[in-house]
């Protein structure tokens, strides 16, 4: 693990950044008599977030929180529809193609499902080399050697340059999935649920090469999973998202043992222990319901719909992002830095209602 | 139903193989285990190893051909289902031993309303009429807490969320009171915090009903929160079973303990995660010895060579590999465990 970074200067800060689909009209008709559309979803919905050099921040998240489309719409993979995402004093989401094109060598995805994510139809080594051709980083035997050189670092066989992916198993199809966001020494990389195809024996394999490349390359990651135990496991700070928003930001460690959230509360409490004695006594919190449509998303705190600790103005007022305890931020009415747990506050209080009524505060 | 037989389950000796282009594939080769009434089994292992083939042999739904149950009894209530004719397996299948499937989306017909699916189950083996059938959906949509369930019986499959469906499919799978319930990774396409609901409710209704419930699954987590005995599976072999809490305060094998220390700790310091090198094997390829001897640490000249035996470690905990004793005692040493 490397040390939480001490230097200020954010290596990407994100501000404000929005990705709405607009689901179009249904059909020629509509469309004709300009008839409403039928909605938008907001899959990422404001979120701001700075990341360190040489740090790993995980994001998670349930399933269709946006997590994925905002580690894409870093990229420009999704088109951001509002928002700054600056790396090198450079706004990414406003960057012209080729201006993008640049830059994106310093930025690399690693995608989750290993199987969909390499052509079938190249070889290992076309598909590591194409982006030093891509990018006129090597050419010929430079080209090759340097492929060799890369598919050694992930742990795999040079003499694997001939083959095709449907000769390798998911493990191996990830590392070279590596390779490729390698190819170009990129500065950060997205790793998108990286883990969540593999078996467990292999998980374990992955997560310590993630490891080992960020201290020899100095690398920075954004990692998204909604595995906590990996997240926990790899993170130096991790992000909790929800519907769009995030809701807690702090330290892996803090997050994990000291939540503020409910939601992450809840999320950690779901999480099952490999230790039956653990489970067999600890309380559990289950959430009631399902994760509402992103289409038109509950009024205010998009979680007070599952909240246990919801209450009248949870529905009114939409929570910013507080630093409720040094370097932790929440997004909760219902607490505030000076009454920081919600079991401890009164019953109906919500001692940070006047922080999120005061806009950008944060 | 005899309540004289202690066992509801009883394998012997199963044996599943796949003739394939590649060879025969031994999916399943060799397997025992009991299944005591009331008992929460978990079956956990990594993909391939078998748990699946496991338990499609045992409702005979093995596809054959490729797929053939070479030998083995699979004993149900003194019955042994293997010798039972299509008719006869048909009347307990979905009747007596009902299942649950990883997707809930392909698992229900797309084309039928949910009302459909579920009355089909109950007016064939129970007889009900129309009306019957249709209140016994209802009930069961509400035992597994399906809210609004008369107006939801009379929707089709793709207005219910993954959550929503696997309840509907449990809610069809409990509506003859089955004796034993299957439940092939159940919560794994489901986000944790319905997977926490989902693996509650499987509690609950096990606890109202008294159903026996074999798990297959390959997180250790939910085999540790959800059962009495744990079999681990590798290569079509088992590789270890235990009770529970012996399985994970003292495993005796060198595939467990490695399966239990890749897992990130949350309570632990972070460091370096330990990780079992290689990854598992092609079944159709093995060579003689111990299948997992390329990848075990402590695999010497003997493991490659010989199969290992099974080796019993107290009456309820069996383990196969040669070194088995020495495993589980370093086990029960205080760092052995968790390093």
């Amino acid at each position: 693990m490397t040390t939480v970074p001490t230097n200020d200067q954010p290596l990407l800060s994100i501000r404000d950044l929005k990705v709405h689909f607009d689901l179009g009209s249904a059909d020629i008709l509509d469309r004709a008599f300009r008839a409403a559309s039928r909605g938008v979803v907001k899959a990422v919905d404001g979120v701001s977030m700075d990341i360190f050099p040489g740090e790993t921040l995980g994001l998670v998240g349930e399933s269709g929180c946006g997590k994925s489309t905002l580690g894409r719409a870093i990229l420009r993979l999704t088109e951001p529809t509002s928002g700054q995402v600056i790396f090198r004093n450079q706004d990414l989401a406003h960057l012209s193609s080729r201006g993008l094109r640049e830059q994106r060598r310093h930025l690399q995805i690693i995608f989750q499902d290993p199987y969909a994510s390499l052509n079938p139809r190249m070889t290992i080594g076309q598909i590591v080399g194409e982006p030093l051709e891509t990018f006129r980083l090597a050419r010929g035997a430079a080209a090759e050697q340097r492929v060799k050189e890369l598919l050694e670092t992930v742990g795999l066989s040079q003499r694997y340059i001939k083959r095709y992916p449907h000769e390798f198993s998911g493990g191996q199809r990830q590392r070279i999935g590596i390779a490729r966001a390698l190819a170009v020494d990129p500065d950060f990389i997205v790793a998108d649920e990286p883990i969540s195809a593999l078996d467990v024996s292999i998980q374990a394999q992955i997560l310590n090469l993630l490891e080992r490349l960020q201290e020899q390359k100095q690398l920075t990651y954004l990692f998204i999973s909604h595995d906590l135990r990996a997240i926990r496991h790899v993170s130096d700070r991790a992000a909790v998202m929800y519907l769009g928003k995030l809701v807690e930001v702090a330290d892996a460690k803090t997050i994990y043992d000291e939540p503020l959230m409910p939601y992450t509360k809840a999320l950690i409490s779901a999480v099952p222990v490999p230790d039956p004695q653990i489970e067999a006594t600890r309380q559990r919190i289950t959430l009631e319901g399902d994760v509402p449509s992103p289409i038109n998303p509950p009024s205010g705190c998009r979680f007070h719909t599952r909240c246990p600790f919801a209450i009248e103005a949870c529905s009114e007022v939409e929570p910013q992002l507080v630093e409720i305890k040094p370097a932790h931020y929440a997004a909760c009415i219902r607490i505030s830095p000076s009454e920081p747990h919600i079991e401890d506050v009164a019953p109906g209080a919500a001692p940070g209602l006047e922080i999120s009524q005061k806009p950008d505060l944060t | 139903m005899s309540s004289t037989n202690r066992h509801l389950l009883e394998v012997n000796e199963l044996r599943t193989y796949f003739e394939t282009e590649d060879g025969v594939v031994k999916a399943v080769d060799g397997i025992s285990f009991l299944l005591r009434r009331g008992e929460t089994l978990g079956i956990v292992g990594e993909s391939g190893s078998g748990k699946s083939v496991t338990n499609l042999s045992i409702i005979r739904l093995v596809p054959n051909p490729p797929g053939k149950i070479v030998s083995g009894e699979v004993i149900f209530d003194g019955q042994d289902i293997l010798l039972l004719s299509p008719e006869q397996v048909r009347k307990i299948r979905g009747c007596r031993i009902a299942m649950i499937f990883q997707d809930p989306m392909t698992s229900l017909n797309p084309f039928l309303k949910i009302s459909k699916q579920l009355m089909e189950v109950t007016q064939l083996h129970l007889g009900h009429s129309k009306g019957q059938a249709y209140e016994h959906a209802i009930k069961m949509l509400e035992t597994v807490g399906i809210p609004d369930a008369r107006t939801r019986v009379d929707n089709y499959p793709h207005e219910f969320s993954g959550g929503m469906r696997q309840r509907v499919m449990i809610a069809m799978a409990l509506s003859c009171k089955p004796e034993l319930l299957i439940a092939d990774e159940p919560t794994t396409a489901l986000d944790v915090t319905i997977q926490a609901q989902i693996l509650e409710l499987i509690k609950k209704l096990k606890q109202e009903t008294g159903t026996s419930v074999i798990l297959i699954t390959h997180d250790l987590g939910v085999v540790a929160g959800m059962t009495d005995h744990v079999i681990v599976m590798y290569a079509g072999k088992i590789f270890e079973q235990a009770k529970t809490t012996e399985l994970f305060a003292r495993p005796g094998n060198p595939y467990t303990k490695g399966l239990l220390r890749s897992v990130p700790d949350p309570t632990a310091e972070q460091g370096k995660l330990y990780q079992i090198p290689g990854a598992p094997p092609d079944v159709s390829h093995l060579q003689p010895g111990c299948p997992f001897a390329p990848r075990c640490e402590r695999a010497e000249e003997i493991c490659r060579r010989e199969f290992p035996p099974f080796v019993e470690l107290t009456s309820d905990h069996h383990s196969l590999c040669h070194f088995a004793q020495e495993v589980f005692a370093a086990s029960g040493s205080p760092e052995g465990t968790r390093a």
